[in-house]
């Protein structure tokens, strides 16, 4: 008997290779020449734009636009990309709805704003797939920096720093480079291997060397970077996963798994019908890692997925994009649910209330939600941070751009204070630390 | 329902809209459909002289000029009149007015400039039934480099002489049609009046070239790596067409002469806004050539909701703006109006702030939270920010009212003082 959705338990190839193919095909597809022209058209090159502003890396939105109006697509990559080497990748992930196009002037005039993600993939797309690196490096410093961790962060902070003649060495926990952009994004938004494309085409600056499998206070000390190296910054993220803190007996089913984990394990597959998945699926958070995980379960297979996040919808860290692809992917979203128990073969949750004050109610009332895989989602920490580094709130706390309590060190990304948590503002926490690094460099 | 019978010069048709003498109206396939489209009237693409008729290029003959989202602004063209003998043109113009006796059907006539020549062709086009005729002394590229076209239109002796000429060996209506490739429109309308023409249209092309392939180097349309100016039309001609129009309008010496409006006429309202400067009726050709031949009946139906609103019969409307039309030094210097933003229209895009910080007079304020204001005290009223403002009726312009003080010069607003009486006027003379 062949595997399919309906097939109890957690198993592999539920679906056809056809199926497969069509679920993890690029969810936006690129525009070509003449949807962007249209999309470019409809730019109208507002003074002091209100989407340069609401970008963390203040790309010169109506600038690169007009530069794709025209027909100088590459002239608009270089305008991106000398705000925001990863402007490839954010084109694609970036919650544009929560920053520049939300910010769009047309979403007031029409509810509908300029494309702006999906134009600044148009424009990157052709000189970062190009594989030609367009950045030149500055006269040699003699000076050598240690970053630490390949994600946005730590590459943003590299790139700059290379581009200004120092000589960077960027060390890496895991096997392959990227971070989030390669391990922790769903597969359909960044397809065809781009996230890797991406930092070979970043690397082709020079001048930055990748030791990948080192960890921080395993391979590399904090000590022993600051001894070697002339200035360190650190952007390896949030390597710790939040606990359920919920009792847990050790029960088969359901399974249990770090959502991140999935994600990241999907990601590396190379035939997606080998990845096992439950039939009934719960996802517990409510941001995008959530999302992601509870989208991805589906389209491998899983006939039934549930998002269940404790608190109400409209305090869910997805976006209301992001929810809306988890609902028409077939994602059911239970909000006010708490996880309380897990038994055999469900998951119990209780129903809550948010309180006016901000505060969460715990009611008696209970819902038994059938599951035999359980993905948790309930945000990343703080992980092996050096003693001597100052942490505030969870994060490495910073001063002004990444400055942190260590001098010679600074942070930027998701383990630092300051951030969102999302790629953009990771990148330019990076950047702006490289040339608040290359200022102290070239004081010292 | 308000009729839009039109009667020019004699010629009646259904409607005021014609299709102007150009590619649409080149032979009687065209010319069937337009009809049947709902064209009040055609002028025929131009006749030559008989005998092996004209060539035209075989490479493109079109240049274009695109706004946001390629739509067509303008077009030029380097194409010549009728490439098709003349005894075909003849007979199936003489077969498509049969069948439509209610549609206007005018012939654009071009030959040299010589008597026989003209005598010629008028006899040969009698027997077709057709209501008038157009002299062509327009077309500015190919015909003009042969003595005729602009290269008459250009000269009022040789307008005048050519047509009275026309008047003499032929009794149909006879319409002028003007280039506005010359410095002052009103000397070869003078011109035709003079020489007994019953009306004149315009405005024919305008001398361009619309764009340089810049790999080629070369104008566009290209033919084997060179490029002609062409005659540009189009919604980008309308300003140029309107101004000329209303300057025969209102000159002394051609006041009252009909005119047939062309010139980037696309819309119902640009053709009300032609008839309201004079023309008794208009001619349409790159609407045609954008959007085919079902334009008109946006135009018909624009322009009757227009009338029938107003309570206005066509013939009211004709010439209605004309007393408005002046000189600059009688404009009221004294009347004052401000900018207003309508503070829940503004979408926030700061175009306003952007032409006037950059490039007028500094009267727009941006506050915190983007919102813009006028600044009244440094606001001359000049409407750029107006124009510049992607949502209609956003920006307008408030009269002052009578007793009310600009607060930029001091000035009360609500009398009346043009140059003519301006103190800084040293030919002044006084107002009071």
């Amino acid at each position: 008997m062949t595997t399919t959705p309906m097939t109890p338990g957690v198993v592999p190839g539920r679906l056809t290779p056809d199926a497969y193919a069509a679920n993890f095909r690029d969810v936006a597809p690129p525009l070509d020449e003449h949807e962007a022209r249209v999309a470019a058209d409809r730019c109208y090159f507002c003074h002091d734009a209100p989407c340069i502003t609401a970008c963390p890396t203040a790309i010169d939105i109506p600038l690169f636009i007009r530069q794709i109006a025209t027909g100088t697509p590459d002239a608009a990559a270089m305008t991106i990309l000398h705000a925001n080497i990863f402007g490839g990748m954010c084109g694609r992930v970036c919650p544009t709805e929560n920053l520049c196009e939300g910010a769009c002037v047309r979403m007031e005039a029409e509810g509908r704003p300029v494309e702006i993600g999906a134009l600044q993939r148009y424009a990157t797309d052709g000189v970062v797939l190009s594989g030609v690196h367009p950045f030149r490096r500055g006269a040699p410093t003699g000076k050598r920096v240690a970053v630490v961790g390949a994600g946005p962060a730590g590459l943003s902070c590299a790139h700059r720093l290379a581009a200004k003649g120092h000589d960077v060495v960027v060390f890496d926990a895991r096997p392959k480079p990227g971070g989030l952009n390669e391990y922790g994004i769903a597969s359909y938004k960044a397809v065809d291997g781009f996230a890797a494309a991406e930092v070979d085409w970043l690397l082709g600056i020079g001048g930055i060397e990748l030791r990948q499998s080192h960890r921080l206070g395993e391979q590399v000390t904090l000590d022993g970077l600051r001894a070697e190296y002339d200035a360190v910054f650190l952007g390896m993220g949030l390597a710790g996963v939040n606990a359920l803190g919920i009792d847990a007996p050790e029960i088969d089913a359901p399974a249990r798994r770090d959502a991140v984990d999935f994600i990241a394990e999907l990601r590396q597959s190379d035939d997606l019908s080998t990845l096992p998945v439950g039939r009934d699926v719960v996802v517990i958070g409510g941001g995008m890692t959530a999302v992601d995980a509870a989208v991805q379960a589906r389209l491998l297979g899983a006939q039934n997925v549930t998002i269940a996040y404790r608190r109400g919808q409209d305090r869910m860290g997805a976006s209301v994009h992001e929810q809306d692809h988890a609902v028409t992917a077939g994602v059911r979203l239970m909000t006010n649910a708490a996880p309380v128990a897990v038994e055999n073969g469900a998951v119990v949750l209780g129903y809550t209330a948010d309180l006016p004050d901000g505060t969460l109610l715990n009611t008696a009332e209970r819902i038994s939600v059938p599951a035999d895989m359980v993905l948790t989602a309930i945000g990343q920490r703080l992980a092996g941070v050096p003693d001597a580094v100052a942490v505030a709130g969870g994060k490495i706390a910073v001063t002004g751009p990444g400055r942190t309590s260590v001098p010679g060190v600074w942070a930027g990304g998701d383990c630092a204070a300051g951030g969102d948590d999302l790629t953009v503002t990771a990148v330019a926490q990076g950047r702006d630390a490289a040339e608040d690094i290359h200022g102290f460099l070239h004081a010292g | 329902m308000t009729s839009l019978a039109s009667n020019f010069i004699g010629i009646r048709s259904p409607n005021p809209f014609w299709l102007a003498s150009a590619p649409p109206t080149d032979k009687e396939y065209n010319v069937r459909r337009a009809f049947q489209a709902g064209w009040g009237g055609v002028v025929w693409k131009t006749l030559g002289l008989d005998g092996p008729p004209v060539v035209n290029v075989n490479g493109p003959r079109y240049g274009v000029i695109h706004g946001a989202d390629r739509r067509v602004l303008g077009i030029n063209n380097i194409e010549l009149i009728t490439d098709r003998p003349l005894q075909v043109n003849l007979d199936e113009i003489k077969s498509v007015k049969r069948d439509y006796p209610d549609r206007a059907l005018v012939i654009s006539l071009m030959v040299p400039c010589d008597e026989e020549s003209w005598k010629s062709i008028l006899g040969r086009i009698e027997d077709t039934g057709a209501d008038g005729v157009e002299l062509n002394f327009g077309c500015p590229h190919g015909m003009a480099e042969r003595g005729m076209g602009s290269a008459v239109g250009q000269v009022p002796e040789y307008i005048e002489m050519v047509t009275r000429w026309v008047k003499q060996h032929s009794r149909m209506p006879c319409i002028v049609k003007l280039t506005p490739n010359v410095t002052d429109i009103r000397k070869p309308a003078e011109a035709a009046r003079r020489g007994g023409a019953d009306a004149v249209s315009l405005i024919n092309t305008v001398n361009s070239i619309t764009s340089v392939d810049l790999d080629l180097f070369a104008p566009e349309p290209t033919i084997d790596g060179k490029g002609t100016h062409g005659g540009y039309c189009g919604p980008a001609v309308k300003p140029i067409a309107l101004n000329m129009v209303a300057e025969i309008a209102r000159s002394a010496a051609t006041r009252g002469m009909p005119i047939s409006g062309i010139g980037g006429v696309t819309t119902w309202r640009d053709a009300a806004e032609f008839m309201a400067l004079g023309a008794g009726n208009v001619q349409v050709c790159t609407a045609a050539m954008t959007y085919g031949f079902k334009v008109v009946q946006e135009m018909i139906s624009g322009l009757r909701d227009y009338l029938e609103a107003r309570d206005m019969a066509l013939s009211d409307l004709v010439g209605r703006a004309v007393p408005n039309v002046t000189d600059w030094q009688y404009l009221n210097l004294d009347y004052m109006t401000k900018a207003v933003i309508d503070q829940d229209l503004c979408i926030h895009c700061g175009r306003c702030y952007a032409a006037c910080e950059d490039t007028s007079h500094q009267a727009v304020a941006m506050e915190p939270g983007r919102i813009f204001r006028v600044k009244e005290e440094e606001c001359v009223a000049c409407n750029l920010c107006v124009d510049v403002c992607p949502v209609e009726n956003c920006i307008t312009m408030r009269e002052l009212a009578p007793g009310e003080v600009d607060p930029r010069t001091g000035r009360v607003a609500g009398g009346f003082r043009d140059w003519t009486q301006h103190p800084n006027n040293p030919m002044a003379q006084a107002a009071e």
